[in-house]
């Protein structure tokens, strides 16, 4: 397929990329009208976990929802193995559009209360199958995310808030997704089930072969299972790269800040200091050398 | 492996410990037995001018006869097969045509939606008792023309509240989710979002079936449904106005629709506490009509 766009961001590895994202814009009507989404491009590998980090209203849900295509972009491509991602109207989503698939925040509202977990199950195997995919069974997908295999007969409410993502996952990744777009999956867990859940989804997509954009605002989970990490501010990413690189040695004074707020649990009692309005200003400069950070030698 | 006991989300039925609502139920469900009963228990033919006009309650007939000598207790619970069914038959035709525009306004939004909304508008302008009188007159008197000219009129409140359900849902994570596994619009509305709004509906539609009773009789009164020789409560009421000093010819059959409307209210009362105990009015019984 010649049509993918060569213009996308780079990326680690040499291997095709199964997303590409170019300067996707999101913007939101009103008085005064709201760019969320400023011109972010990222190309994601098979295999490959993305993760998409900033604080609260930088755009990047927004970011998430546009790639999926339930946000409408007002600007910039998403390509899904070289074809258009369309926005998710009223008609009925194409077969390949059904490559890319989603797990939201809220594991509340993500599934049906009055439908059987096995049969929200099933319908992703069944979206797998219209896509000429191999067929499985939800009891082995509630096994894979750890649940018991007779789990299916249950309702959502009789699952706790991590049972119920953990379904969640089960259900998108039964659909054979060639990439899975989580929206803060986590946030809404407790911290030990977080990292869990976190861990699981990292698996699970390697397994299957998948990309992943992960957006968190949870940085030490990030760490432990992106490939790359992307910081946004307003809208724009401000620094991108490997995450080890990023981490260890963060160009953009966001990032720095980002990083620095993050509790050290030793004891002492320190609570990291809030940051300043001045500080804010340097935080939307651009660094064109913060951008597609290699991994350190 | 444990045989656990998987529990439905049930609408949970903890308020029908109201008596209201279990008194409510047991009269209608007997109004019920009584409509499909009636031609086995009625002691005389109801329509039969056999008997002695304008007798007294007692004696032979329970509840007397009317002024063209036909038993009115045995008219009572004709009446009955007749009322009732048509007030279900219409109950139902409202929520199917109701839940189905309301679902598709709701669902497909834009232009669609706007059309059928103001639609429902134009109609729920209108007093519901005179337009149902004008349709009514203009397609004849006859108990089913009263049923379609009380259908033009109460499908609407049906189709608005479908409408503001299935908006609420429609952006609900588990529908986009089915949505981006490639369901069609159908099977969203059938799989994801009907069996989430299907409570409240039900609500209404108990609520709904005496309010219908209310409007057939009516209908029947200003001679707009049951044509002369038919027992129907309304039409009963109406024979009665003639003959004032025989109190047996309206009391009863006004009797019985207010029972059966009362009953029918309760029960939806009830219903509408147990799914929902913050709108819970006082003592579980309500002001609906």
């Amino acid at each position: 397929m010649s049509d993918v766009t060569p213009a996308a961001a780079g990326t680690l590895s040499g291997v095709r990329d199964v997303l590409t994202a170019v300067d996707v814009t999101v913007d939101y009507r009103g008085h005064p009208p709201v760019r969320a989404v400023d011109g972010v491009s990222v190309s994601i590998a098979p295999g490959e976990v993305v993760a998409l980090v900033g604080e609260s209203g930088c755009g990047k849900s927004s970011f998430a929802r546009a790639v999926v295509g339930i946000e409408k972009r007002s600007g910039g491509t998403v390509h899904l193995d070289g074809a258009d991602v369309p926005f998710l109207g009223l008609r009925r989503r194409g077969v390949q559009s059904t490559g890319i698939q989603m797990v939201f925040q809220d594991p509340n509202s993500s599934l049906n209360p009055r439908r059987r977990v096995a049969d929200q199950i099933n319908d992703g195997i069944r979206t797998a199958v219209a896509r000429g995919d191999a067929s499985s069974s939800a009891a082995d997908w509630l096994e894979r995310v750890g649940l018991a295999a007779d789990a299916g007969r249950r309702y959502p409410h009789e699952f706790s808030g991590g049972q119920k993502q953990r379904i969640a996952i089960a259900r998108a990744l039964a659909a054979r997704p060639h990439m899975l777009v989580a929206d803060e999956p986590i946030s809404a867990l407790d911290a030990s089930t977080q990292t869990a859940v976190a861990a699981l989804m990292r698996s699970l997509s390697l397994e299957a072969g998948a990309g992943m954009l992960f957006i968190s605002h949870d940085l030490s989970v990030v760490r432990r299972i992106a490939d790359r990490t992307l910081v946004m501010y307003q809208g724009r990413i401000v620094e991108s790269g490997h995450t080890e690189t990023v981490w260890q040695n963060p160009i953009h004074p966001y990032t720095q800040a980002l990083l620095a707020a993050i509790p050290i649990p030793d004891g002492a009692g320190r609570l990291p200091l809030a940051p300043l309005e001045e500080h804010r200003a340097a935080w939307t400069q651009v660094i064109p050398e913060a951008i597609d950070r290699e991994l350190a030698a | 492996m444990m045989n656990t006991r998987i529990k439905r989300p049930r609408i949970h039925l903890g308020a029908w410990g109201a008596p209201l609502g279990i008194i409510g139920a047991v009269i209608a469900l007997a109004w019920i037995v009584v409509a499909f009963l009636a031609p086995v228990i009625a002691p005389h033919d109801p329509l039969a001018q056999d008997l002695p006009r304008l007798q007294a309650p007692g004696g032979d007939t329970i509840l007397g006869t009317d002024s063209l000598g036909r038993d009115v207790f045995s008219r009572l619970i004709s009446g009955a097969g007749v009322t009732i069914p048509l007030a279900l038959l219409l109950v139902v035709l409202s929520v199917l045509i109701g839940t189905i525009l309301g679902s598709i306004a709701g669902f497909f939004g834009r232009w669609v939606d706007e059309t059928i909304m103001r639609i429902t508008d134009l109609v729920m302008a209108f007093p519901t008792v005179i337009l149902a009188m004008v349709i009514a007159a203009a397609l004849g008197a006859s108990l089913l023309n009263a049923v379609y000219a009380a259908l033009i009129v109460s499908w609407p409140s049906y189709a608005r509240l479908t409408r503001g359900l299935v908006l609420g849902l429609r952006s609900s994570n588990y529908v986009v989710s089915g949505r981006l596994l490639g369901f069609s619009p159908w099977r969203s509305l059938w799989r994801d979002i009907a069996p989430n709004i299907i409570g409240p509906i039900l609500v209404l539609a108990s609520l709904d079936i005496g309010t219908a009773i209310l409007l057939l009789s009516g209908l029947s009164f200003l001679g707009l449904g049951a044509k002369p020789p038919t027992a129907e409560w309304g039409s009963m009421v109406s024979d009665a106005i003639g003959n004032f000093d025989q109190w047996w010819l309206g009391v009863f059959p006004g009797l019985a629709i207010l029972t059966v409307v009362v009953a029918f209210n309760f029960v939806g009362d009830a219903l509408r506490d147990a799914l929902d105990p913050k709108s819970a009015t006082l003592r579980g019984g309500g002001p609906t009509l």
